[in-house]
């Protein structure tokens, strides 16, 4: 009688623990899930608050190179390629001193300054964007308009991209602010992409001979690339979605040029310039918002393409040689 | 540093060997140039906030609304959209964390590793813009007003969504750095599964959850052009949910673009807290983990 009676508490606590088990990890998974779903939801609002927009003006909408808020017709183009533009550039300029930074903290700095260095670095992806965009204006802007627009103009003002009146609020400062802002991410990808190299690499490239730099030029970086490439494409997923600088810092104008000392308009600056105008229920406010599905779909095309390639080198990395 | 570099410097010979030697040295002097170039903004951001901010933080300043040139409501502002969103995040995203390192094995667990990963990298500026649509796309339905779009619920649920992913992905990490041993030990005591994981997991991984949270909070405090497009911005103080409200990172946009150097000032005294607040965060992240591995 009191055995079974003990047998029995013990198995409800058993089935007790068991249910509690089932509900929780439930509960779990229906929360995973549910914030997947977050993304199918954001896709489908974002549709359904352009559908005027998309009603209206259907694929040439893609196409349209005006954007006209008297006539209430709408263009993606000037903003599209402002946004490629300014990254394009970004990553010019960034992409370098990137790989030069990842280099020297993955393969040359002394232990003692690694792990400094390296926090530093990162403490420059935690400063908020319209911190640098309010740098860019008051500190950025004056050393562009005064001295390095000119002195690029006095070397390559015979390039069409480097007509016009340097005013250092333009696409070209634009592309300055967007480099020095995907420098940490770059840079800290690629410092992994460099440490996932084994050892052997390193050593064995010495071994026969060659210097440091040729070492790493031949057994590293060669060994890394696909990491590092995965990496450059991170960054122009950040450059792409960048709103605050660049709004702060391209001149905002809607024309289309091709100098990069022309002010423009990407399509985060101007959704951040425009959202505030005008009904909420506008021609002008759908057709922003597509835009801004645009942006979503360029933004998430680039990503999954860079994870592809991280994770896929990095699991190699862990799994040893190809 | 300069001991090494003595020893590395290769004779002046120019031949193949000494070119080779040279060619070294200039890689190696390059690409610590290139880090003083990465460093250099963020020096120059540090000094100018810390002299322009400086300067601008007088009491008037938090006293003040932005109407009257100080920043009393914006932090009011930040203080509520980062807590109400924090409330939403962190459950929902500690519990996604939980799953991802506790049960997420396999091609499913996978698939979820990847799309949240894949929702950290949305440009903040797209969450904006859906935090506001989900208001306009009910308001088609004759649900709510359409004014509702620009308000601290918007806000909130742009902030939230940013949040979840980040606090997701740090949860795991943290998570998966408590030792296989520590659970097999709590289960072998015949505790069920999931007290084992909310009784010991959780607390062992606590640091770790801690310095997640508070780098999520930190970066959303830090968002600007989401609440541009849903809190939208007020010159007065918090009026109700329903309005729309000031935040710190929005007084620094308006203020900077101002034509008054009062304000523009006031920009910079912002900037200060905001960036100071970044630090601290940054800093006390890193010496949680330190004393964490320290005890261990």
């Amino acid at each position: 009688m009191q055995i079974s009676e003990v047998v029995r508490g013990r198995f409800r606590n058993i089935r007790r623990g068991a249910l509690g088990d089932t509900l929780f990890q439930w509960l779990t998974s229906l929360v995973a899930i549910g914030v997947v779903a977050l993304l199918g939801v954001i896709a489908v609002v974002l549709l359904i608050a352009a559908s005027a927009s998309i009603q209206t003006f259907g694929p040439s909408f893609l196409t349209g190179m005006t954007w006209d808020s008297v006539a209430d017709v709408y263009g993606a183009v000037p903003f599209v390629s402002g946004t490629l533009v300014t990254s394009a550039l970004a990553l010019l300029i960034g992409v370098p001193i990137s790989l030069g930074v990842a280099i020297f903290l993955s393969e040359l700095a002394p232990a003692k300054v690694r792990v400094p260095l390296t926090y530093v670095v990162e403490l420059l992806a935690a400063v908020p964007s319209v911190v640098y965009g309010l740098w860019g204006i008051f500190v950025l802007a004056p050393a562009m308009a005064n001295v390095i627009e000119p002195g690029l103009q006095g070397v390559l003002g015979f390039l069409p991209i480097f007509q016009g009146t340097p005013r250092g609020a333009d696409k070209f400062a634009a592309g300055v602010i967007l480099a020095i802002m995907i420098i940490p991410t770059i840079s800290a990808v690629s410092r992994e992409a460099l440490r996932a190299v084994p050892q052997s690499q390193r050593e064995a490239a010495l071994s026969l001979g060659a210097t440091r730099w040729e070492s790493t030029r031949l057994a590293v970086l060669r060994y890394a690339r696909a990491g590092i490439f995965g990496a450059i494409v991170l960054g122009l997923g950040r450059a792409v979605g960048e709103t605050m600088a660049v709004t702060m810092m391209i001149g905002n104008s809607n024309g289309i040029s091709l100098s990069l000392l022309d002010p423009g308009q990407t399509i985060a600056s101007l959704i951040a310039n425009n959202f505030g105008e005008g009904g909420p229920v506008s021609l002008q406010k759908s057709a922003l918002i597509e835009l801004g599905l645009v942006l979503m779909l360029m933004s998430l095309v680039i990503n999954v393409f860079a994870r592809l390639m991280v994770s896929r080198v990095l699991r190699r990395g862990e799994g040893g040689a190809e | 540093m300069i001991g090494g570099l003595r020893r590395a410097l290769p004779p002046f010979r120019f031949d193949r060997q000494g070119r080779r030697l040279w060619k070294d040295l200039a890689m190696s002097v390059a690409a610590l140039l290139c880090v003083v170039i990465a460093l250099v903004p963020l020096g120059s951001i540090l000094v100018e906030a810390g002299a322009r901010g400086l300067a601008a933080i007088r009491p008037s300043l938090f006293l003040l609304d932005t109407r009257d040139g100080g920043i009393g409501n914006a932090i009011q502002g930040t203080l509520i959209l980062v807590a109400l969103a924090s409330g939403i995040a962190l459950p929902v995203g500690i519990l996604t964390g939980i799953y991802l390192s506790e049960f997420g094995k396999g091609r499913v667990g996978d698939a979820v590793r990847f799309f949240v990963d894949i929702m950290t990298q949305i440009p903040s500026i797209v969450v904006g813009i859906f935090a506001y649509s989900v208001i306009l796309s009910l308001s088609f339905a004759g649900l709510v007003s359409p004014r509702l779009a620009f308000s601290t619920i918007t806000g909130v649920i742009a902030l939230s969504t940013i949040m979840i992913p980040f606090v997701a992905r740090t949860s795991e990490e943290a998570l998966r750095l408590v030792p296989v041993s520590t659970r097999e030990a709590a289960l072998a005591l015949g505790i069920p599964r999931h007290r084992a994981i909310l009784r010991v997991v959780l607390p062992s991984g606590g640091s770790g959850l801690l310095t997640g949270a508070l780098l999520g909070v930190a970066r959303v405090a830090g968002e600007t052009a989401p609440l541009l497009v849903t809190a939208f911005g007020s010159l007065y103080g918090f009026a109700g949910l329903n309005q729309p409200v000031e935040s710190l990172p929005h007084t620094i946009y308006t203020f900077a673009l101002s034509p008054s150097s009062a304000e523009n000032q006031a920009a910079w005294g912002a900037s200060l807290i905001l960036v100071l607040m970044m630090l601290l965060i940054s800093i006390s992240s890193r010496v949680i983990v330190h004393l964490r591995s320290v005890r261990e």
